[in-house]
């Protein structure tokens, strides 16, 4: 292994990290943009250079300062945590690529250069919580992307951002708090942080119940922080007023990074060692998995706005994860892992589309965007096939998704199949609710004028296309996010007695 | 060239045809329209050249990719999916030649985006055709029903967006809610979904869950039109009659059909079904949406929606046909997807240019008029007597063998079904033959008028001619599909 | 005995319901705030008081000492005290704004407002 390799996973946090405070002293000219886009980039690249080692077998450990675990920091990489790397830093780096012209007419120019500053923020944190092994450095990470993620939503011209924003740092501390209560009970009885050394330990204290406790605090705070039904009422606000880069960058990944470290805490640390732990899933999370995929689906049926109908489909599909997650089999994990993944491709293509719809057109509302395919043909193109994907339509990534998960329910008897029927159903809705969209932009009237509506800049029109056209890639040539899907369930489930 | 090459190409040509249709129309309608014709002729020529080697127990095949362990897009041609290619690709020179006529008669607006849609759609029907296993079937029965949605849709008012909702929604809901379902299910029992002679599920699966699980797939395949989710096919009647005439007379429903024989030969087995009680439900069910279906046609005023009525109603002949398991009726069933393809692409192609040359849709209209279109309903009176099954035409044919079948079975349901609606299609088509003929016009038309355009009455006499050519050449169909049933008794 | 024992995780335990009653109940933003903070305190009381042990000293190296307390949970609670002052900031700057764009910082007020 050669020495730079040797750091990329220190590296996959310090670049945005350092980059942040540089992007400050550029002067608006757009060199701020491209500052961020470049580090963003470069991050991406470490990450798909990692993925590349995960592939071949390779894991990657790094202890900070060079101090041996569990007394220093360590950062541990492997395949599922390189699933993630590779969502959020594509999903910041299309984003960015594509959101020029969005960022433009939503920020200040004056104050671009603070926007991305607080970009590349969240991006290092949301980065550093896959790969950190140590719990209380997860928490320090997850606090710098959230508070980034507040500045940068807050960050537009919409004032009912701020409510939102504001409900959603207040529900997002609490969340993080009761992470901290946590690991602060687990560090009680067994004195260390480092999650492999948990593991171990833990298991000499796991009838105690400061260690039930904090199972119940850490599940419940990670669960605030993924939006999971009945958590989730900070999301749609969030997501709807947010700024359309931000939009995209942050429903594609910020709810996953949570659910990742959800999985990880509960399989690696917990799930072994407390009797009965995984009943917690099969009691606690399914239903309200269930409850998220339909009261989401069918919340999203009504909506009038395309970005909170978006919003709300996510909820739904933050449900899917859970359930894979809440059987506790092979099947379940790989179709949660591998919809982690490809669910972060349909809705960063579709609120690309709706980006560059935003960029052309005043309102989102689906009455604004009438008949706008017929100005707008290829945005509208891009649209449809993320759209097939988001609904599972073979072919498409979120099939592969499906696929997965309806095997996954076969296993598990009688009760799959009542749940292959709320699959099946919610998969019903999400048709009406695409096609609600697909109608209205294609035969709809729009109530205000669009005859001035031009198609969106090249630029942007390409990067939501190669975003559109990954969701068919990964639909017929899986892969890489399956191999390293399987992986990941293994691994979890390695961890079980 | 090899099988596998040929799968290739009649499965690019027509997606390369769509995209040369499209770079082609910026030269006006009439290179676009000779790009059509080259791609369809291309094709045809394709899928014939298949032929050879199908009719000599060959087995052409084709592995694109695996998706995942057990899902794989592959392609085999075995002589059922050799028949429907054929079919599809060969009528599709025949339609081509019929839309020019139509859409120019009709000054239909998007033509091009129409001629595109077409051509993926032909692509997606040549994808079912060849299918190997569940999972690209499934693929390409999906791409079929998006792809045609923006032909149903294509007048685009509010009717038409109502009525192609319907028919998204109906075929959408029960692909993903029922036919994924069953497609998974045999997964997850048999390990694999790929086609095989003598089926994959004996010893896997046993008592009522084979009835459920025929149930998911029948239902499943809302394609192929069995009571009660057929509601799809009446309402996509608010196409352009090209898209009625070659997708929802031939492609489309013959996708269904040809889908629910393929799952019951290669996937249950004909005799592992025959031997398990809970499977002789489909035979009451197709019974039932045949005569159903022939009495709502009886009661239709308007011309299109009687036809896509008596469609419903000769698919559940191909359902019932392949449920009643014996190697007769296989037969049949294989060679009425072919003669009910002529008639009814014949009875389309009549009513589409009686519209364009008179804007006539309801049957009170069509007193007298075979005087003014003496080739159309010549043509007409060919098709609705090939439906009815009168020899020498096409229908009497595949009806011979079904009866054939039944007799072997000793199925009496389905002798009486065959017999009642034999009674019934004679009951709702002689008497508009009767009007066309014999009866006088009641009030002169607006505008004098004669044949429809050249290409509409050429495309018609062509398929007319055809369903009388096919009671005397059938042979080498039924050889072909004789191999269907090698070795069963 | 017992539960005078655990006297310092009573505190820790009601001063996290009060704070977290707060932030529930009231309507007023900074209210909601100023709840928040007295939630996350408590936590700070968790940490230092598990650190904590009955006759320890410092933990610097000194020959009479024996026995000292941990270190570690004041160092993660300086952190944890940092990463709540910067919520608190950012959630008044917020509320700041929130005043700006509407005159009011009760949520009612707002609901109100985005409604017409």
């Amino acid at each position: 292994m050669t020495y730079l390799s040797h750091h990329l996973p220190a590296l996959q946090v310090i670049v945005p990290m350092l980059t942040a405070p540089l992007v400050l002293l550029l002067k608006p000219d757009g060199l701020a943009r491209l500052a961020t886009t470049a580090a963003s980039a470069l991050a991406f690249a470490i990450a798909i250079a990692m993925t590349m080692g995960v592939l071949d077998g390779h894991t990657y450990t790094y202890r900070m300062g060079g101090w041996p675990a569990p007394y220093g920091i360590e950062l541990a990489v492997d395949q599922f945590s390189a699933l993630l790397l590779l969502v959020v830093t594509g999903a910041s780096t299309f984003a960015l690529l594509a959101g020029q012209r969005s960022v433009d007419a939503d920020i200040d120019s004056s104050r671009q250069p603070l926007f991305y500053a607080a970009w590349l923020l969240a991006l290092a944190g949301l980065s550093g919580i896959p790969i950190s092994a140590d719990a209380f450095n997860i928490f320090v990470f997850m606090e710098i992307s959230s508070l980034a993620s507040y500045v940068i939503i807050a960050g537009g011209p919409d004032r009912r951002a701020l409510p939102a924003v504001f409900k959603y740092l207040i529900m997002g501390t609490v969340g993080a708090t009761f992470y901290l209560i946590g690991i602060g009970l687990i560090y009680l009885m067994t004195g260390t942080l480092n999650m492999a050394d948990m593991e171990l330990r833990i298991h000499e204290v796991g009838d105690q119940k400061p260690i039930l406790v904090a199972a119940g605090f850490i599940t419940v705070g990670l669960a605030l922080k993924a939006a999971v039904f009945p958590l989730h009422v900070w999301l749609p606000n969030a997501y709807t007023y947010a700024p359309n880069t931000v939009t995209v960058f942050l429903a594609a990944c910020s709810t996953k990074v949570s659910l990742y470290l959800l999985m990880r805490f509960d399989f690696f640390v917990f799930q072994g060692n407390l009797a009965g732990h995984d009943m917690q899933f099969a009691a606690f999370l399914m239903p309200l998995a269930v409850l998220a995929i339909l009261v989401g689906s069918a919340v999203a049926l009504f909506e009038k706005n395309i970005k909170r109908l978006l919003a709300y489909s996510s909820i739904a599909q933050i449900g899917y994860i859970v359930l894979g997650v809440s059987f506790v089999t092979i099947a379940g994990l790989t179709a949660s892992a591998v919809h982690i993944f490809n669910h972060a491709l349909a809705k960063g293509a579709l609120f690309l589309t709706v980006c560059c719809f935003a960029t052309q057109c005043t309102g989102l509302r689906l009455t604004d965007l009438g008949g706008i395919a017929r100005r707008m043909p290829w945005t509208a193109g891009a649209l449809v096939v993320s759209g097939f994907s988001l609904l599972g339509i073979p072919g498409t990534a979120g099939f592969i998704s499906k696929w997965y998960l309806i095997v996954a329910a076969f296993e598990q008897g009688p009760l799959g199949m009542a749940l292959i029927a709320v699959i099946v159903v919610s998969s019903l809705m999400a048709v009406v609710y695409i096609w609600r969209i697909v109608e209205a932009i294609y035969f709809g009237e729009s109530t205000i004028d669009l005859s001035a509506v031009r198609e969106a800049p090249a630029a942007m029109l390409i990067v939501t296309w190669i975003a559109a056209l990954a969701n068919i890639y990964f639909g017929v040539v899986p892969e890489i996010p399956v191999s390293l899907s399987i992986s990941a369930a293994d691994t979890l489930l390695e961890h079980l007695p | 060239m090899s099988g596998a090459d040929l799968i290739t190409l009649s499965l690019l040509i027509p997606v390369l045809g769509a995209v040369g249709i499209a770079a082609a129309s910026k030269f006006g309608p009439n290179v676009r329209e000779s790009a059509t014709m080259i791609t369809a002729g291309l094709l045809a020529w394709t899928v014939w050249s298949l032929v050879p080697e199908v009719m000599q127990g060959g087995r052409p095949s084709l592995m694109v990719s695996q998706i995942a362990p057990g899902i794989e897009i592959a392609f085999k041609v075995e002589p059922l999916g050799m028949l429907f290619a054929a079919l599809a690709s060969s009528l599709w020179i025949v339609n081509s030649i019929y839309s020019i006529g139509y859409m120019r008669g009709n000054n239909e607006k998007h033509q091009t985006r129409f001629y595109i849609f077409f051509a993926v759609s032909l692509a997606a029907a040549i994808g079912i055709a060849f299918a190997d296993n569940l999972f690209t079937l499934f693929l390409f029965y999906e791409i079929l029903t998006l792809s045609t949605y923006p032909l149903v849709s294509h007048k685009g008012d509010e009717k038409t967006i109502r009525s192609a909702r319907v028919y998204l929604g109906i075929l959408l809901t029960t692909s993903i809610g029922l036919l994924l379902p069953a497609i998974i299910w045999v997964h997850v029992t048999a390990g694999t979904g790929t086609f095989a002679p003598g089926g994959i599920l004996e010893g896997k699966i046993s008592g009522p869950a084979v009835g459920l699980l025929l149930g998911l797939f029948v239902f499943g395949v809302g394609k192929a039109a069995v009571m009660p989710v057929h509601r799809w096919l009446p309402a996509a009647m608010v196409a352009p009659t090209p898209v009625s005439a070659l997708l929802h007379a031939v492609a489309v429903v013959k996708a269904g059909v040809f889908t629910v024989t393929k799952v019951i030969i290669y996937i249950f087995g004909i005799e592992f079904l025959f031997a398990e009680p809970s499977s002789s439900w489909l035979v009451f069910a197709a019974a039932f949406t045949i005569i159903t279906a022939s009495v709502v046609a009886l009661r239709q005023q308007n011309l299109k929606r009687l036809l896509a009525y008596s469609t419903v109603a000769q698919l559940s002949y191909v359902v019932m046909a392949t449920a009643i398991l014996k190697p007769l009726s296989e037969i049949g069933a294989a060679v009425h997807i072919v003669a009910h393809a002529f008639g009814k692409i014949t009875l389309f192609f009549a009513a589409g240019a009686i519209y364009t040359a008179a804007k006539k849709t309801e049957l009170h209209q069509l007193k007298g008029i075979a005087r003014r279109m003496p080739w159309t309903m010549a043509a007409f009176t060919v098709g609705a007597l090939s439906m009815i099954g009168v020899p020498p035409t096409a229908g009497f044919v595949s009806k011979w063998y079904i009866l054939a079948g039944a007799f072997q079975a000793d199925n009496y349901v389905a002798i009486a079904a065959i017999i009642a609606s034999t009674a019934l299609n004679a009951a709702y088509f002689l008497p508009i033959v009767y009007m066309a003929w014999f009866l006088k016009e009641d009030t002169p038309p607006a505008k004098e008028h004669g044949e429809a355009p050249f290409a509409a009455v050429l495309a018609l006499t062509i398929t007319a001619f055809l369903t009388l050519a096919f009671f005397f050449f059938n042979g080498p169909v039924l050889k072909l599909e004789g191999q269907l049933v090698q070795g069963l008794s | 005995m017992n539960i005078l024992g655990l006297f310092y995780y009573w505190v820790f335990a009601i001063v996290l319901m009060i704070g977290f009653y707060a932030v529930i109940a009231k309507s007023n933003y900074v209210k909601k705030l100023i709840g928040l903070s007295i939630f996350q305190a408590a936590v700070f009381l968790l940490y230092i008081t598990m650190g904590k042990i009955d006759n320890g000293t410092a933990p610097i190296f000194q020959d009479a000492a024996t026995v000292y307390s941990n270190p570690l949970p004041q160092v993660l609670i300086l952190t944890a005290i940092v990463v709540g002052i910067s919520t608190t900031a950012l959630g008044l700057g917020i509320v700041v704004r929130i005043r700006e764009e509407y005159g009011s910082i009760e949520e009612s007020d707002i609901q109100e407002r985005d409604r017409q």
